[in-house]
């Protein structure tokens, strides 16, 4: 009922000429003026009588409590023929009185029921012409709109990505079909700075183009006099307030790094938290400000952090979090966390995104938001790793030692292969000799299985982080894993005939052989986090060994 | 270099009994390793040779693996000794002492050319 209800109101309400034209010849015949076009409410009882009507119905001879018929009749309608096609209502034949004032006799009332029938269909044919051709032009007027609002988003959008010595920059932007207002960009700021920005405009289409396109250029205009991110935010937010349209507002991540230190300040307008990917694991910074143009008078908190060489950030839009799979679940912030957990950063990262993404969504996606990814990621010989005191008595002073390689594993049976074969991948061409490499190989492997198994409880989400660095005189490998605050324990030497004679489990052979294999074995934690560092010198003894 | 299953099989020579062990020694392996062992005991040889020619990687649960095969041997008088393993192997076998209860040769015809010795 509400179907035909609602289908007879556009009749009426938005196309009355379909019906107005049968309306206008017949009151022709009948010398009048034509009649005013009737507004029926959808809960109308009239409505409900004409749908269920079978042929001509006398205006007069009705008894219903309703406003559109009082308004026919004011309108001097003496005869309606419901107009029916295909079972659906779709207008009204309306008959003023006759020339000879007599009353509609039956022939009249068959002639108009069988006009009605004829009628309909050509009338629904015309409406149904006019439906497309008006959908046709709503079709182009919403593409002209998308032309223009990509014409102004692109117009935004960095031409090309800023050349940092020692770091890799990667950018991935997609419009949605309809155009949202994301916008990124990087400006160069004093100092050899650079100030990175990502940001989404509520709302899609030119409006938040425009949007988007006043916000871009107030914060390009800014962030050199400003420089502090905080301040910077402050200063657009006021700028944007007065001039930001009805429920529009805008988030915005602004961060300020610094490529010689890897020092970064970042300030947030209500965006989607960054992801610094470390290899102790993912760690989201958290600065608090509401979005842009809200209201006046915002501050803005800023944090700091520093990315280390080997380390990145993923700075992203809603686009990827909030899309839906056919099942309609959103891919979420923890699976795109998992991803940084497992990719650190750079063109990887943002292919892996995209990867999952597609597969997660599946094919004919229909992308809902516009999406955008920035990643950073310090290149891991853009800088020298300082050795911290507990390593300082096992290196060479002033060495300094470049980060070969970083990545995690699950905790997993088997995976203490995968590093160990990594960390030997990473040292081809590094001049360590061959049985100390298989050494170093063997130490990395029970460390690694240590951590998955103690640290860890071989839980698959929980990782085990590796960074392997190298000087001219030594080799490191940290391995760190989610072991608490407990203290790893100290190697003994294995009882061997306590073992052979029953008295001993067979097992209790990994912290032993770890501290023999390596020149100096460390313990650390922070954080809930357990780290082993393991340092092979490049020269040595071969076939030494350094039982406890 | 991707994990290798364990493996291994058994034959005779001469009084001897050969395990040949295939792939990685891990704690995946128990089961394939007892299960040899006791094939390889089932006509009363007078020595067990293990054969580590083929294995690619032994971790400290391996290392634990085979203290309790030679426990038990012993505790059978049974003498067992080790070929082929590769240098860094053999450098374990002597760190963690196993070589002292498990004579170590470079190949199965000097394992096998070598006299019994009492176990101890």
């Amino acid at each position: 009922m509400s179907t035909i209800t609602q289908t007879v109101r556009r009749v009426l309400r938005r196309r009355p000429a379909a019906a107005l034209e049968v309306d206008v010849d017949l009151e022709a015949v009948a010398g009048h003026e034509e009649f005013p076009p009737f507004d029926i409410a959808p809960d109308d009882p009239l409505l409900t009588y004409f749908a269920a009507s079978a042929g001509a119905v006398q205006v007069d001879h009705l008894e219903l409590d309703s406003p559109a018929l009082r308004a026919m009749r004011e309108a001097g309608v003496k005869v309606v023929v419901p107009l029916v096609s295909q079972g659906e209502l779709i207008g009204l034949l309306n008959l003023g009185p006759r020339l000879s004032e007599r009353d509609y006799s039956s022939d009249d009332r068959k002639l108009l029921e069988e006009l009605a029938t004829h009628a309909a269909p050509a009338i629904r044919v015309a409406q149904l012409v006019r439906e497309q051709e008006a959908e046709a032009r709503e079709r182009e007027r919403l593409q002209q709109e998308l032309r223009v609002a990509t014409l102004i988003q692109q117009q935004f959008l960095p031409k090309e990505l800023p050349g940092l010595g020692g770091w890799q920059v990667a950018a991935y932007y997609q419009s949605a079909r309809e155009v949202g207002g994301d916008f990124y960009d990087f400006i160069e700021l004093p100092g050899d700075q650079v100030g990175i920005i990502v940001g989404d405009v509520t709302d899609k289409g030119v409006p938040a183009a425009l949007v988007m396109a006043t916000t871009h250029s107030l914060l390009r205009a800014e962030a050199p006099r400003l420089i502090e991110p905080g301040r910077v935010l402050e200063r657009v937010n006021e700028l944007l307030v007065d001039e930001m349209p009805p429920n529009m507002f805008v988030t915005c991540l602004y961060a300020v790094l610094d490529p010689a230190t890897g020092r970064l300040r970042i300030a947030n307008a209500g965006h989607n938290l960054p992801y610094v990917a470390t290899a102790d694991g993912p760690v989201e910074l958290r600065a608090r400000g509401l979005p842009l143009g809200l209201m006046a008078g915002m501050t803005y908190e800023e944090v700091q952090a520093t990315l280390e060489p080997g380390e990145g950030m993923l700075l992203h839009s809603d686009g990827v979090a909030e899309a839906h799979n056919p099942e309609r679940e959103m891919f979420g912030f923890p699976r795109l966390l998992d991803l940084v957990d497992r990719t650190l950063g750079g063109q990887e990262l943002i292919d892996r995104i995209l990867d999952e993404l597609r597969a997660f969504t599946g094919a004919g996606w229909l992308q809902e938001d516009d999406i955008t990814l920035v990643t950073l990621q310090r290149s891991s010989g853009a800088g020298h790793y300082d050795a911290g005191p507990a390593t300082a008595a096992a290196l060479t002073n002033g060495d300094a030692h470049e980060l070969l390689a970083q990545f995690t594993v699950p905790s997993a049976s088997g995976n203490e292969r995968i590093v160990m074969d990594r960390v030997a991948d990473a040292l081809t061409g590094y001049d360590l000799d061959p049985a100390r490499l298989e050494r170093l190989k063997t130490a990395v492997a029970e460390a690694t299985m240590n951590a998955m198994e103690h640290g860890n409880a071989y839980r698959e989400d929980l990782p085990v982080a590796v960074r392997l660095y190298a000087s001219e005189t030594a080799v490191r490998v940290l391995i760190t894993d989610h072991g608490g605050e407990g203290d790893i324990p100290e190697a003994t030497t294995p009882d061997l005939e306590a073992k052979l004679a029953g008295l001993q489990s067979p097992r209790g052979w990994g912290l032993f052989l770890i501290q023999s294999m390596v020149d100096a074995v460390t313990t650390s934690h922070d954080g809930g986090r357990h780290t082993i560092e393991l340092v092979l010198h490049t020269e040595g003894d071969s076939n030494a060994s350094h039982p406890v | 270099m991707p994990a290798t299953p364990f493996d291994a099989s058994v034959r005779q020579r001469d009084a001897s009994a050969v395990i040949d062990l295939f792939g990685d020694i891990n704690a995946a392996a128990k089961h394939g390793l007892d299960a040899a062992y006791a094939d390889a005991i089932a006509a009363f040889p007078d020595r067990v040779l293990l054969n580590f020619g083929a294995v690619d990687y032994i971790n400290s649960t391996g290392i634990a693996l085979i203290v309790g095969l030679l426990a038990r041997a012993r505790a059978e008088g049974r003498e067992v000794v080790a070929f082929g393993l590769d240098d860094h192997y053999r450098e374990i076998f002597t760190i963690t002492r196993l070589s002292d209860f498990m004579s170590l040769f470079p190949d199965e015809d000097t394992a096998v050319g070598e006299q019994p010795t009492p176990a101890l």
